[in-house]
């Protein structure tokens, strides 16, 4: 066992020095490969950290929401659904939520007004990082914003939001009730939606059917379903991407298996004579198949460790607009540095696989040549 | 169909498993009709090359399908939250009718392929192939199981679609009648864990008549596969329970999950380990009478049932362990 051991490790101390002795071909390949790795992994990094990002979030949102549908788009709740609503057995709470968005010009981008649970102070506000940001306003500077009929409500901030809930918070205004029905022109008795606190989690589904029978005109939304549709989101755009990607995937390949058949006359004289020392072709595949796990192994993991860096510490400049959405206030947010050997698995699907298959062929066929014919060429 | 970067990997393998099988089984083909060891002509000179690179493809390729079995059955647990009322891969499995038997081909697959490399092993250790008929005989038989299970895997990805809101309402209106089942029918504990130490007995019993007298191959064969089978029902009976410590919990899947401590992939590490091996080791007896295998093939076997039996061995010895030092009482009421 032992002498079998001791053979392949020599036959991997020929492949390393015989690798370093053709170093610009072969760093070519691997840069190349680590390209490749890199982008893959950079993709499938990225959007697993912002999906737990946002189930983070989500824990904390309501059971249920209950939304009013009006000719096929969403419309205010009248406030009398909430009794109804609170008296169905399993419901511990039904508030009614104010919340909408507010285009600045001067900006040019959205906000969100928020109502607060408690209600708020009327004529101050709480302001998200962005919101500070762009409207270049902070603690006790004042914030004029249009009403619906083109009359300025002037707010002054009382306090801007920290920034470890950036990703929801950064276009957020935290503005008092009496405020957000001045800007919007909002009725007393409407609200934008319901959330719906349910006592038991289990029950939520038959609740939901329970509201939608007493109001067909609303839709209930749970919250594993909200979950449900970020995870899908997110998972088609980092297939889409990856989909794209695979073309740069497909050239690596033709360029890995071009370079594997097409061996230098250097290289097929190397092998004629390993074969004709003795070597056996057996010896010659185990060798090739060191030279291609040296090769894929080290690009892997430095395509794998480069991606590591794009996203977690650079925060992936390079994908970041296409998988985060099209807002104009963008958030700045630390994602939580998290690889599951689930996410190493698919990449190594995905790279090392196609790789070994596409030099398969070409290893055998050096490893199968007659060292005579070889050195008769010569 | 959801597009996901784990299912596209999937996706990619089985393309280029079945691109090499076909590949492949077209040289087995040849080598069946004119494979002729006396012969020095030009085409046996070739197909004597060629078996070099088949036996390479093949390694690969079972290297990835072993592979693939346990990155199937992650990202069947990694989808579970797109369909309403799955938990884990079990629901997720049962999303349409193909989950289930891609998973069994998967498996069926992997132990055909692991006995394709024993043989494999055991005819490059003589001089003259004796045995490049039989392997290239189950190379033709195991390359339409791959490709029926390719075939599957894709109708099953196909099949797929998340429960996502749509415009109009949420989902669970407008497909109430689609809730998966994520339970899994299973046996009573107390009569499967009898059922359990019998035949790991047994085929601890047999093995080391095997090694011992030489006599038993066949039934030792049978028992490792049939301690194969009653393991993982077992697996779904009891011993998943004492992982989870819930009484109404049988899920094979779930323990592969890290809250587990990844405890699913040792133990069915060890009982895939020890069914290859078994079945090995009792084909490999069969050939004990061919002349040149007469010298390593009983060095083989033996090694063969050493694996086997250690494999087993070291699965029923976690098993054991964790039903006796875990707190929990399963037949306590």
């Amino acid at each position: 066992m032992n002498s079998r051991i001791e053979i392949q490790r020599n036959i991997l101390d020929f492949t390393l020095s015989s690798l370093l002795r053709r170093k610009t071909k072969n760093a070519v390949l691997m840069v190349v490969f680590t390209i490749v790795v890199f982008m893959l992994a950079s993709i499938i990094f990225f959007t697993n950290a912002v999906k737990r990002e946002a189930v983070a979030v989500l824990q904390n949102s309501p059971d249920i929401v209950v939304q009013r549908l009006s000719a096929g788009r969403h419309d205010l709740i009248p406030a009398d659904y909430i009794k109804t609503i609170t008296d169905m057995k399993g419901v511990v709470s039904v508030k009614g939520r104010h919340w909408g968005y507010y285009f600045e010009p001067a900006a040019s981008a959205n906000f969100t007004l928020v109502v607060p649970d408690d209600g708020g102070e009327e004529g101050r506000i709480v302001a998200g990082k962005g919101v500070s940001r762009t409207m270049r306003a902070g603690d006790g500077d004042i914030l004029p914003l249009k009403s619906y009929k083109g009359e300025w409500v002037v707010l002054s901030i009382k306090g801007v939001l920290k920034s470890d809930s950036e990703l929801v918070s950064s276009d957020l205004i935290e503005i008092s009730e009496k405020d957000f029905r001045k800007i919007f022109g909002i009725p007393k008795d409407r609200f934008t939606d319901l959330s719906v606190t349910v006592r038991n989690p289990k029950e939520t589904l038959t609740i939901a059917k329970k509201i939608k029978d007493s109001f067909p005109d609303t839709r209930p939304i749970l919250r594993s379903e909200v979950l449900r549709t970020y995870d899908s989101l997110f998972n088609w755009r980092s297939g889409l991407l990856l989909i794209i990607a695979a073309g740069a995937v497909l050239a690596f390949i033709i360029f890995a298996f071009d370079r594997a058949s097409g061996l230098s006359a250097e290289e097929r004289r190397e092998i004629g004579i390993l074969k004709a020392i003795g070597w056996e072709t057996s010896d010659v595949i185990a060798f090739k198949f060191w030279e291609g796990l040296v090769i894929s192994l080290s690009s892997f993991m430095a395509g794998i460790i480069l991606a590591y860096f794009h996203v977690f510490v650079a925060y992936a400049p390079l994908f970041e607009p296409v998988l985060k959405g099209w807002a104009v206030l963008y958030p700045e947010f630390r994602l939580v540095p998290f690889i599951d050997p689930f996410q190493i698995a698919t990449l190594f699907f995905l790279t090392v696989l196609p790789y070994t298959a596409a030099t398969i062929i070409p290893s055998w066929r050096s490893a199968v040549v007659d060292p005579d014919q070889i050195m008769r060429s010569q | 169909m959801i597009l996901h970067p784990a299912i596209i990997a999937l996706y990619l393998s089985s393309f280029i498993s079945v691109a090499l099988l076909i590949y492949s089984s077209s040289f087995a083909a040849m080598i069946l009709r004119k494979w002729d060891i006396g012969s020095g002509s030009e085409l046996q000179l070739s197909l004597e090359r060629r078996t070099y690179l088949i036996s390479v493809i093949l390694s690969y390729l079972f290297f990835f399908q072993f592979l693939s079995l346990f990155l199937f059955i992650y990202t069947a647990d990694n989808l579970h939250n797109l369909f309403t009322g799955s938990m884990c891969a079990a629901g997720t499995l049962n999303v349409n009718q193909y989950g289930y038997p891609v998973l069994v081909l998967k498996i069926v697959n992997f132990i055909l392929a692991g006995v394709w490399l024993i043989i494999n092993r055991i005819d490059i250790s003589a001089h003259d192939y004796p045995l490049i008929k039989n392997k290239y005989s189950l190379l033709l038989f195991v390359a339409p199981l791959m490709i029926a299970e390719s075939a599957l895997q894709t109708a099953y990805f196909m099949g797929l679609n998340a429960d996502v809101i749509t415009s109009c309402c949420g989902s669970l209106f407008s497909s109430d009648s689609t809730n998966i089942t994520s339970e899994i029918a299973s046996l009573p504990s107390l009569q499967a864990k009898a059922v359990f130490y019998i035949s790991m007995t047994l085929t601890l019993a047999a093995g080391i008549v095997l090694c011992y007298k030489n006599k038993g191959g066949l039934l030792f064969s049978i028992l490792s596969l049939l301690s194969f089978v009653i393991s993982v029902a077992a697996l779904i009976s009891f011993i998943s329970l004492y992982y989870y410590e819930l009484p109404t919990h049988h899920c094979p899947f779930c323990i592969l999950q890290s809250e587990y401590g990844y405890a699913g992939y040792y133990l069915y590490l060890t009982l895939l380990c020890g069914v290859v091996t078994g079945i090995g080791a009792g084909i490999a007896g069969r050939f004990s009478n061919i002349k040149s295998l007469a010298p390593v093939i009983l060095v083989i076997q033996k090694k063969l049932i050493i694996a086997s039996l250690l494999s087993y061995g070291i699965f029923t010895a976690i098993v054991t362990l964790k039903m006796i030092l875990s707190d929990f009482i399963l037949e306590g009421y």
